[in-house]
């Protein structure tokens, strides 16, 4: 596959503070990349390094083939979108579309094509001649989509674009910034701390922390394979249930700390191991099942149930496994109440094992 | 009594003559009275002939009422050895505070647009020490100032206090645009910038047109603080540049002959009518600049 945007070995620093650490990162063309870390792990600064909005300390980018390390934002070859929108507000709709292609000095004729062209494929034409303090939030950020398709770029770069919305509408906007995707088939790399956003939208994820990138790859990866602790901890919510014992490689079980013995012959190993280890097992609440299913699967134990949250779609329920909290989904319709004993059970082969000091995983 | 037994409904009664109403306007009433006594005991006089002036009774409104004060004031009264009146230094004052206030507002904005988007290595530095600048008492700086301005050859020229006015004024000037300009969202000059816009650009079609109160609020203080500078006046504009306060000065306390009451409340008047017209114009305008400046996060 054709590199779109290439990331080599990328640090910044702020002083003494290092934000970006020898970071790599390749972008297929028409690729849909999605930058997910908590705040302060670095996916912003990663993108506005990108559009060259910040300076490198140290490393490379090439957008399109291209080295842009040092190259203007306008040279890149890239739009952006932010959070704030960031439109200009004196200026109407139109005038906000065009800015930059009137800073390029295009011709008035294409000028008004491109724009017309956006503004039909974001349905936006009945809202040219408005300025930004009268649209409401969901038609300013697709205006400020729109300001990035005119500019016909390589790579569009989104800043968060659907935090500053209501629940709603950012559900509406994800579907429709995935249709624009299919539409335009351009590369788009898209920071969001939202992991719905970043599962949903994402050819691939790029898990961040620290500045660091923990984990590339597809959203059905990085769900069910994470490779480490803390990817595995960040995605899915409600979050992973964790179990702390010491994995017996001999006899294929996994013994928690207070003795609850769980068999792991189903569980495929991604290092070979042997011996006994410090282990962490991983499993997801949606994984968790009860009742008749649960005598089915290698592990299976009577808990009492401690709290029920009822979602609407699904219910959660807390019990205690091995001394630990752990929570678990099942059907809304199934009846559970408080202090009832139930049977549970899951299968080690849909769960993760991580080694408790490298927190990598097993 | 029918209205203690009638059911609360509705939007509740608001009675207008309340304890803390009747307190609250009686006061803002006394305290402006006694602020515009002053005024109203300056226009009386100014509107007197000197013989009822010298009547001794300040506060009775005048019984022949005239207009010739204020003509002296305009046109004849003396300042020094020249008796051509307030409006040499009428224009002096308009010669001075447009090209200053436009310059140093211009200077300032363009100062404060780079201090908070375009850091450079020592920005920082170079906002700390033209904040210092505004913590130096003025009279430290006097006589240097004359020194420079010699060796510049401006001293005792419009341009020189002009020069003066500039660069006294861009510590304050400064801080205000670079606050206002900091409180605007960062996001808005990046977009400009992936938008292919440069400095100018950036600076004069977008922050320019979205920073108004910010500059209608600059612009008072300026007009308003050089209107009534009589320090720099006095030192470097020279006696053919003196503006309106220093021949108010020179009109008022001129020793010889007699003191023409009437015709120095008619200057005085004459001379605070540019900054109370400032004020009045761009009330409004005023408020909403320190509002923008204060709330906005």
């Amino acid at each position: 596959m054709e590199s779109s945007v290439s990331i080599k070995n990328l640090s910044l620093d702020f002083g003494s503070v290092k934000v970006l650490q020898s970071l790599d990162l390749e972008v297929a063309r028409g690729e849909f990349i999605v930058l997910l870390g908590p705040s302060g792990c670095g996916k912003s600064t990663l993108l506005n390094c990108i559009a060259g909005l910040l300076d490198v300390t140290e490393g490379q980018i090439f957008i399109g083939g291209k080295n842009v390390t040092w190259a203007e934002p306008k040279d890149r070859g890239i739009g952006m979108v932010f959070q704030s929108y960031a439109l200009y507000p004196q200026m109407t709709v139109e005038r906000n579309l065009s800015f930059g292609l009137r800073v390029a000095g295009m011709p008035k004729a294409e000028i008004e094509q491109r724009v017309n062209r956006a503004a039909e494929i974001l349905q936006i034409q009945p809202l040219l001649a408005r300025k930004p303090a009268n649209l409401s939030g969901g038609q300013r950020q697709r205006v400020a989509i729109g300001r990035a398709l005119v500019r016909d770029v390589d790579v569009f770069l989104f800043d968060e674009p659907l935090s500053n919305l209501d629940a709603k509408l950012r559900s509406d906007l994800r579907v429709e910034i995935k249709r624009l995707h299919h539409r335009l088939k351009n590369t788009m790399i898209y920071v969001t701390h939202d992991q719905i956003e970043a599962l949903t939208l994402a050819d691939r994820i790029a898990i961040m922390k620290n500045g660091e990138i923990q984990q590339l790859a597809d959203p059905h990866t990085i769900y069910n394979r994470p490779v480490n602790l803390y990817v595995a901890g960040f995605i899915g919510s409600p979050s992973m249930n964790f179990l702390e014992g010491t994995l017996n490689a001999a006899n294929q079980t996994f013994v928690a700390d207070d003795g609850t013995v769980v068999p792991i012959a189903t569980y495929q190993f991604a290092t070979p191991v042997s011996g006994s280890t410090k282990a962490v097992l991983g499993v997801r609440p949606e994984h968790i099942v009860i009742g008749e299913e649960a005598k089915s699967k290698p592990f299976n134990q009577e808990v009492e149930i401690e709290i029920v949250e009822p979602m609407g779609s699904d219910t959660l329920a807390w019990t205690k496994i091995a001394g630990k909290a752990v929570t678990f989904r099942c059907d809304s319709d199934v009846v559970i109440t408080t202090g009832q004993k139930i049977l549970v059970g899951f299968d080690p082969a849909r769960g993760s094992l991580f080694n408790a000091e490298t927190t990598n995983r097993i | 009594m029918a209205v203690d037994t009638l059911e609360p409904r509705g939007m509740r009664p608001r009675p207008f003559f309340t304890p803390r109403k009747i307190i609250i306007y009686s006061l803002l009433f006394f305290v402006s009275v006694y602020y515009l006594f002053p005024m109203y005991v300056m226009i009386v006089t100014s509107l007197k002939d000197l013989d009822e002036v010298r009547g001794g009774n300040i506060f009775a409104l005048p019984v022949r009422f005239t207009f010739d004060p204020w003509f002296k004031a305009w046109n004849s009264a003396c300042t020094g050895l020249y008796c051509e009146g307030l409006k040499v230094g009428f224009f002096n004052s308009v010669k001075i505070t447009v090209p200053s206030v436009i310059v140093s507002v211009l200077i300032a904005s363009i100062n404060g647009y780079a201090l908070v988007n375009w850091r450079f290595k020592g920005s920082e530095v170079f906002f700390v020490i033209l904040l210092f600048g505004s913590f130096i008492p003025y009279q430290v700086m006097l006589y240097p100032m004359v020194i420079i301005l010699r060796e510049l050859k401006m001293f005792s020229t419009l341009q020189g206090v002009i020069l003066i006015h500039t660069i006294f004024g861009m510590p304050i000037l400064t801080l205000l645009f670079r606050n206002y300009f900091a409180s605007l969202p960062p996001e808005l000059f990046k977009a400009a910038r992936v938008d292919g816009a440069g400095f100018w650009r950036i600076f004069f079609q977008i922050m320019v047109p979205m920073s108004l109160p910010i500059f209608v609020v600059a612009m008072i203080l300026q007009i308003t603080g050089i209107w009534n500078d009589f320090l720099f006046g006095v030192i470097y504009a020279g006696n053919q540049n003196y503006p309106m306060t220093v021949q108010l000065n020179n009109i008022v306390n001129s020793t010889q002959g007699v003191k023409e009451y009437n015709v120095n409340m008619a200057a005085t008047i004459l001379t605070g009518l540019v900054p109370l017209a400032v004020y009045f114009i761009s009330g409004k305008w005023f408020v909403r600049g320190i509002a923008a400046g204060a709330v906005k996060g």
